[in-house]
């Protein structure tokens, strides 16, 4: 039954790829019309689709500065410590 | 005692004590039955002190029940009711001895009113869950093991230098309550880093993803329920509105993140973001208000639930294939699809998704901090609430069951769905983690203080889906940058691993070297004089002393080796009777 969905949603990959697209425009424009922001904490949650971008950029920041300061020396060769074996 | 008082983690290590003894069929029903008792002795408990007893100078608490030692006393017997069920295939009765005196100390540890009785059973945890390392019985198991072990030791000897310093500073109290926070003394400051310690707080924190990266399938999710929650609620009790806490835990929340993106072995990526977990309730202990105070206790309990479901679903992919790591699994959903949905569901939950328990226990505490008006900190929570989703809700279940197939032909050949046991075990958690997403009052009427708090509003839900979905855009769209390698990632576990290598060069090198000189120049200048001597002497001992010496000598060497024998290679097990004998004895001691 799983199996079967799963590659269901893979027969129609583009299909799905575009409801996704679809539903995040959905998702913002109903934010911004719909959503009551008198509790929004910050003059800047009032922003059409804030937490939108917030999210992407949040994404974004943790891959690049992780790549970067793993880079730094911190990725080693799992034979690092010399007791890798299985 | 001095009140017939039965506390629960007695009935967990009555039962421990019993479980190598009974096999087959009776084992399974001790299995079951034991935990179920327990939880259900959790559950009569009334509020109040119970099982005071009087020890050499001091009345020690064995039973303090109030809301907050019960929502932690709730989940822990709850997760040892799962945890013991996902493992009832595993035949060893050592892992589940281990297991449950190491669940019956943080019972204790939860249930102590004074700060003797939390500091035994705080080491009965640490010397306890060690085995769970050390069954995994590879080679590296044992040098891991003892890592935890000297870390957890170190913790607890500045754990109780705080509590000695205390007794006295306070002329002998040693009642477990609030500390000063507004005016922390040495005492106070050691006593928190101490508990800070068994939360993993950086720099604090390298022993979790060494130790639950190595531990036993079954192992690892008793450890990643019991250790750092129990932790969470030593500070709830102890250090609650310690403004550095904090900071503290922001940067948890953030470290555990930015090291997730890193790692390629999905249970330590999983260690990773416990540390990014317990930061959100290690803030909430500092902010120190009812809410905050209620969101830490909220977190910790559906944390103990998802991370423990995502640690069976990681396990049984183990389990299966032998294998953790994303660079030799891939593409397995074919092979293990209720592995998949289950370790889906913990990782939905984990990200706080709307509908799973995450969503109404994270937000309570990111909540508390906006309503305190510490923004920045609110915020560096929201961005790492990204960053879960994007490794444990994308990164895991794509790396694992889509994605490329980097499985050898033998790994893909053995994979399949885990026994029934494990399924249920998973499938039971599962329900778990949605009905307590889905069913506020659930949760809510357990926390500490009364909840005014009303996580399904439109605005709420909506900034989580658009943090949540737009962090999926991120993910698919720098899908290649997040392709794991085979690497490992230092940590500050370096800076131990590190001296204790240079203490073992510096005993091979200089030592050894200046050992040879001496011996160099012994055999030059008194060899030739000591020759003389010894033959002298050697034809006094061969005729008279070794006849009678000989008969001895004999007898010693023969008790000697059998000795050497017995300890060699066993020295794990030789430590675990020692620390149950002297447990037992404690106990003893106390109760009679």
């Amino acid at each position: 039954m799983i199996i079967q969905l799963i590659e269901f949603l893979q027969r129609h990959l583009k299909k799905v790829i575009v409801a996704c697209w679809v539903l995040l425009a959905l998702l913002v424009i109903g934010d911004a019309l719909f959503v009551d922001k008198e509790h929004a904490h910050t003059a800047a949650e009032h922003w059409v689709g804030f937490w939108s971008v917030f999210g992407f950029l949040s994404c974004l920041v943790i891959i690049f500065v992780s790549k970067w300061y793993g880079h730094l020396g911190i990725m080693k060769s799992e034979d690092y410590y010399g007791d890798s074996d299985e | 005692m001095n009140d017939l008082w039965l506390h629960p983690a007695l009935i967990l290590i009555a039962g421990a004590v019993l479980v190598p003894f009974i096999k087959g069929r009776a084992r399974t029903v001790l299995l079951v039955l034991v935990p179920a008792l327990a939880f259900g002795r959790v559950l009569s408990l009334e509020p109040g002190t119970h099982g005071v007893v009087r020890f050499l100078d001091w009345n020690l608490t064995f039973g303090r029940v109030d809301r907050l030692s019960q929502v932690f006393g709730y989940i822990m017997t709850l997760m040892c009711i799962l945890g013991t069920f996902y493992a009832l295939h595993v035949k060893e009765a050592a892992n589940h001895v281990a297991a449950w005196f190491y669940v019956a100390g943080s019972l204790g540890a939860i249930y102590a009113g004074d700060y003797l009785t939390l500091f035994l059973f705080w080491e009965l945890m640490a010397f306890s869950s060690v085995f769970l390392i050390w069954l995994r019985g590879r080679r590296q198991s044992v040098g891991v093991g003892f890592r935890y072990l000297l870390v957890h030791t170190v913790g607890g000897l500045i754990l109780l230098c705080g509590i000695m310093l205390r007794y006295q500073a306070t002329g002998g109290d040693l009642s477990f309550n609030l500390l000063d926070v507004a005016h922390p003394d040495l005492s106070t400051w050691l006593i928190m880093i101490g508990f800070i310690l068994n939360a993993a707080v950086p720099p604090l924190h390298a022993w979790l993803p060494d130790a639950y990266g190595e531990a036993t399938v079954t192992g690892s999710v008793f450890l990643c329920a019991f250790t750092t929650k129990t932790a969470v609620y030593a500070l709830c009790r102890g250090c609650a509105g310690m403004d550095i806490l904090v900071p503290l835990g922001v940067i948890m929340a953030i470290y555990g993140v930015v090291y997730a993106v890193l790692e390629n072995d999905a249970r330590k990526l999983l260690a990773y973001h416990i540390i990014s977990q317990v930061g959100y309730m290690v803030a909430g202990v500092g902010l120190g208000t009812q809410m905050a105070i209620n969101g830490a206790c909220a977190h910790a309990f559906a944390h103990i639930l998802y991370k423990g479901l995502l640690f069976m679903g990681t396990g049984s992919v183990l389990y299966m294939t032998g294998k953790s790591k994303f660079t030799e699994l891939g593409g397995l959903y074919k092979k293990m699809p209720w592995a998949f949905v289950f370790t889906l569901v913990g990782g939905l939950s984990i990200s706080a998704f709307p509908l799973f328990s995450g969503f109404v226990s994270k937000s309570m505490i990111v909540a508390a901090g906006f309503s305190e008006h510490r923004n920045t900190a609110a915020f560096c929570l929201m961005l790492a609430s990204a960053g879960t989703f994007l490794h444990t809700g994308l990164k895991v279940p794509y790396f694992i069951w889509f994605g490329k197939n980097n499985c050898s032909p033998e790994t893909y050949e053995r994979a399949a769905d885990p026994p029934w046991n494990m399924i249920v075990a998973m499938a039971v958690t599962s329900l778990l983690c949605i009905g307590i997403g889905c069913y506020t009052p659930f949760l809510y009427s357990k926390l500490p203080y009364p909840v005014e708090y009303h996580p399904y509003t439109a605005y709420h839900v909506s900034e989580t889906l658009q943090i949540l979905l737009f962090t999926a855009v991120g993910f698919f769209l720098f899908l290649k940058k997040l392709v794991p390698t085979p690497t490992i990632s230092l940590d500050m576990d370096w800076f131990y691993r590190m001296s204790g290598r240079a203490v073992r060069w510096f005993a091979r090198a200089p030592v050894q070297a200046a050992d040879e000189w001496v011996s160099e120049f012994y055999r030059f200048t008194g060899l030739a004089g000591l020759m003389a001597w010894a033959r002298a002497s050697a034809r006094f001992d061969w005729d008279a002393i070794d006849g009678v010496v000989d008969g001895f000598a004999r007898g010693v060497r023969g008790t000697g080796d059998r000795l050497r024998h017995l300890q060699r290679n066993q020295l794990q097990a030789n430590m675990f009777y020692a620390v149950v004998a002297i447990v037992l004895m404690v106990l003893t001691y106390v109760l009679i």
